[in-house]
């Protein structure tokens, strides 16, 4: 009699949510077999000791409800501070964020960066799928040139915000950035940022364009945008000056400075021994 | 449990920020704010010797947020501000609420709209501190009226809000943020402690008592917590569809409070027994309003007020008994007029209500201008 083992990445989902209410092909579904792939090789039986706090968006969603652990599901824009709180409150707890581009690179941009300036102790995962998916695909602050959305019906004009260059000129400890299509280094990557460096802010973008807003419109399959993303994307060691036109992807920092939580540690110490009245 | 009263000489923001660690405050987060710094500066000093942690913002959205992250990650957490930052507080106070998570906010009530007099008093912000959110939702509010209450009645913001799972406002304005006065601190007192689910028929987001919150699962012992600002049912599962699911969420959060209105409502009265001139007031005004009963009394002319400790809930019983009893009442406000819609809803045509609102440029209503108003009203 065989015995039929269930799929490794079952312990980390709750079961009873599945099958997941995404857009058939959406990526959403890569990140989460990244994310799980890498807890299992990294031999976290459980997310017991995890938070996840997230935004309002389609990749807001991962998390609340389908990753089984404690999970934060906030207001549009404000996953960062929340995390903050969690993370301040209880700096034994492993907290993540996930959220969107509309979440993190336009309503909640302030909080991201500030968070990074901090070097809190959060990882920080945004799902840039170029769009507003939820709302049907308005434009948002990382569509590129030219796409036409519902809100861009003649083209998308304004120019996009790359957001690892402006988390990179803070004091975050970790900035890397991949497509779903670099699947085993996006999978390296979140495995780095809970293992070999444990504090500060450590920052993962996602490049997953929308199937439905984007793919769909450009009359495309999602298997046409992962070819796409391969073709249109280079390595950061492999960029040359001025490589127009094309997408960088590669680890753009990594270091192990001492995180928020340790720096008010210190504080703490300096304030226990003062005798300020 | 003894208790041990300690005598201070503290100012309104200062006496805030005492009874918030008094009552076990160990998390403050804020974002500095004419007239309320004091209260941030109080516990930027106080908090970090004791091992509290003490975060300023970049805003006060985040600030909001936090407190609501750190309220869930099991801190006892307050925040202060004034109008402005109010303003900007309140989609996360409707997720605090519809999350039910305990927190103390503090305004200290200034000259508004927008920027308006940064340092002067004003209470424009009631109807804000009750309906500043969307949807259908309710916060208990507390108007301390001096720096001894002030302490008095944070304390109790942090029982509810503990006891009740839901953000409690405190609402001061500037005066008496500002002025300093002898107050008595209890060395120590009994918040609640929150209650954690003992088995799974306890759910975090239901309730079989709708005058009991439901227990609150600490985050990293594995309850494996769904918390979410969408319509979810009792275990914490969005449903963004049914009726069902909102109608009896919303119903609960809004009953959770309304039935505990005894214990919420507090008043004082004066005079009413006999009162042929009646006063309706809270906060700082209360006080030129007791001094103008006197006066009014010394005078021959019987004068009553009741004093709302509590803005909301609201029970309207002793609005309506003042009214029963006097030929007019007198609402005295710093704002054009939002408590006299409560008298009006209250009183009725039982007694003639008349609507005494100033406010801007740190006037107060003086007693002297309460008791010509009386006489005249009375034809004395």
């Amino acid at each position: 009699m065989s015995v039929i083992k269930a799929h490794f990445s079952r312990k980390y989902l709750r079961e009873e949510t599945l099958p997941t209410l995404f857009c058939p092909g959406c990526f959403n579904g890569i990140l989460m077999n990244a994310l799980a792939k890498a807890f299992e090789e990294l031999g976290i039986d459980n997310l017991k000791k995890f938070v996840f706090v997230s935004g309002i968006g389609c990749s807001s969603w991962i998390p609340s409800p389908y990753i089984k652990a404690d999970s934060l599901h906030t207001l549009h824009g404000r996953a960062i501070p929340v995390a903050i709180g969690v993370k301040l409150a209880k700096p034994e707890l492993e907290v993540v964020v996930i959220a969107g581009d509309g979440d993190l690179a336009s309503i909640g941009l302030g909080h991201l960066i500030h968070a990074a300036r901090r070097n809190v102790d959060l990882v920080t995962i945004l799902v840039n799928n170029y769009v507003y998916g939820m709302t049907r695909g308005q434009v948002s602050p990382t569509t590129p040139i030219g796409l036409e959305t519902p809100t861009t019906p003649y083209g998308a004009f304004e120019y996009p915000l790359d957001v690892c260059k402006v988390i990179e000129a803070t004091n975050a400890n970790y900035v890397a950035r991949w497509t779903i299509a670099h699947f085993t280094q996006l999978k390296e990557s979140i495995k780095y940022v809970f293992s070999k460096i444990r504090r500060g802010f450590r920052f993962i973008e996602v490049i997953a364009p929308c199937t439905t807003y984007i793919s769909r419109r450009l009359r495309k399959t999602p298997a046409d945008t992962i070819k796409d993303l391969l073709r249109t994307s280079i390595l950061l060691n492999k960029a040359k000056s001025k490589e127009l036109g094309k997408l960088i992807v590669g680890v753009f920092k990594s270091e192990d400075k001492p995180g928020y939580v340790e720096l008010y540690k210190n504080y703490i110490e300096r304030a226990k021994l003062s005798n300020v009245r | 449990m003894v208790i041990n009263l300690r005598r201070a000489f503290l100012t309104g923001n200062e006496a805030i920020a005492e009874g918030a660690l008094v009552a076990g405050c160990n998390f403050y987060v804020g974002y500095p704010i004419t007239p309320s710094s004091e209260i941030m500066h109080y516990m930027a000093r106080e908090l970090p010797k004791r091992g509290g942690v003490f975060f300023q913002a970049e805003d006060e959205i985040a600030t909001i947020n936090i407190a609501i992250g750190a309220s869930w990650g099991g801190a006892r957490v307050m925040t202060a501000t004034s109008g402005p930052g109010f303003s900007l507080m309140q989609e996360g106070i409707g997720y605090a609420i519809m999350t039910e998570t305990p927190l103390v906010i503090v305004n200290v009530m200034r000259v508004g709209p927008a920027t308006g007099q940064a340092t002067k008093s004003a209470q424009g912000d009631l109807m804000q501190a009750r309906w500043g959110r969307h949807g259908d939702q309710v916060a208990p509010v507390l108007a301390p009226e001096s720096p001894q209450e002030c302490i008095e009645l944070v304390i109790k913001a942090f029982a509810i809000s503990e006891e009740l799972r839901v953000p409690v406002i405190v609402l001061i304005d500037e005066f008496i943020a500002h002025m300093r006065e002898v107050v008595e601190i209890p060395s120590e007192v009994r918040i609640p402690i929150r209650r954690r689910p003992k088995d799974p028929s306890e759910t975090p987001f239901g309730s079989p008592d709708p005058r009991v919150a439901p227990p609150m699962p600490p985050l990293g012992e594995g309850y494996y917590v769904l918390v979410t600002g969408s319509t979810h049912n009792e275990l914490g599962y969005r449903d963004t569809r049914s009726f069902e699911t909102h109608f009896k969420l919303a119903k609960r959060l809004w009953n959770k409070v309304w039935l505990n209105i005894d214990k919420l409502f507090e008043y004082e009265a004066w005079g009413i027994e006999d009162s042929e001139i009646g006063f309706v007031t809270f906060g700082s005004t209360s006080r030129s309003v007791r001094r103008a009963c006197k006066l009014l009394r010394s005078k021959g002319i019987k004068a009553g007020y009741v004093r709302l400790k509590t803005l909301w809930p609201l029970k309207l019983d002793p609005i309506v008994e003042l009214g029963e009893k006097s030929r007019a009442v007198i609402v005295p406000e710093l704002s054009l007029g939002q408590l006299v819609l409560d008298v009006e809803r209250g009183i009725g045509d039982s007694a003639k209500i008349i609507s005494y609102g100033k406010v801007g440029g740190g006037e107060p209503i003086y007693p002297s201008e309460l008791v010509k108003l009386a006489s005249k009203v009375l034809g004395k």
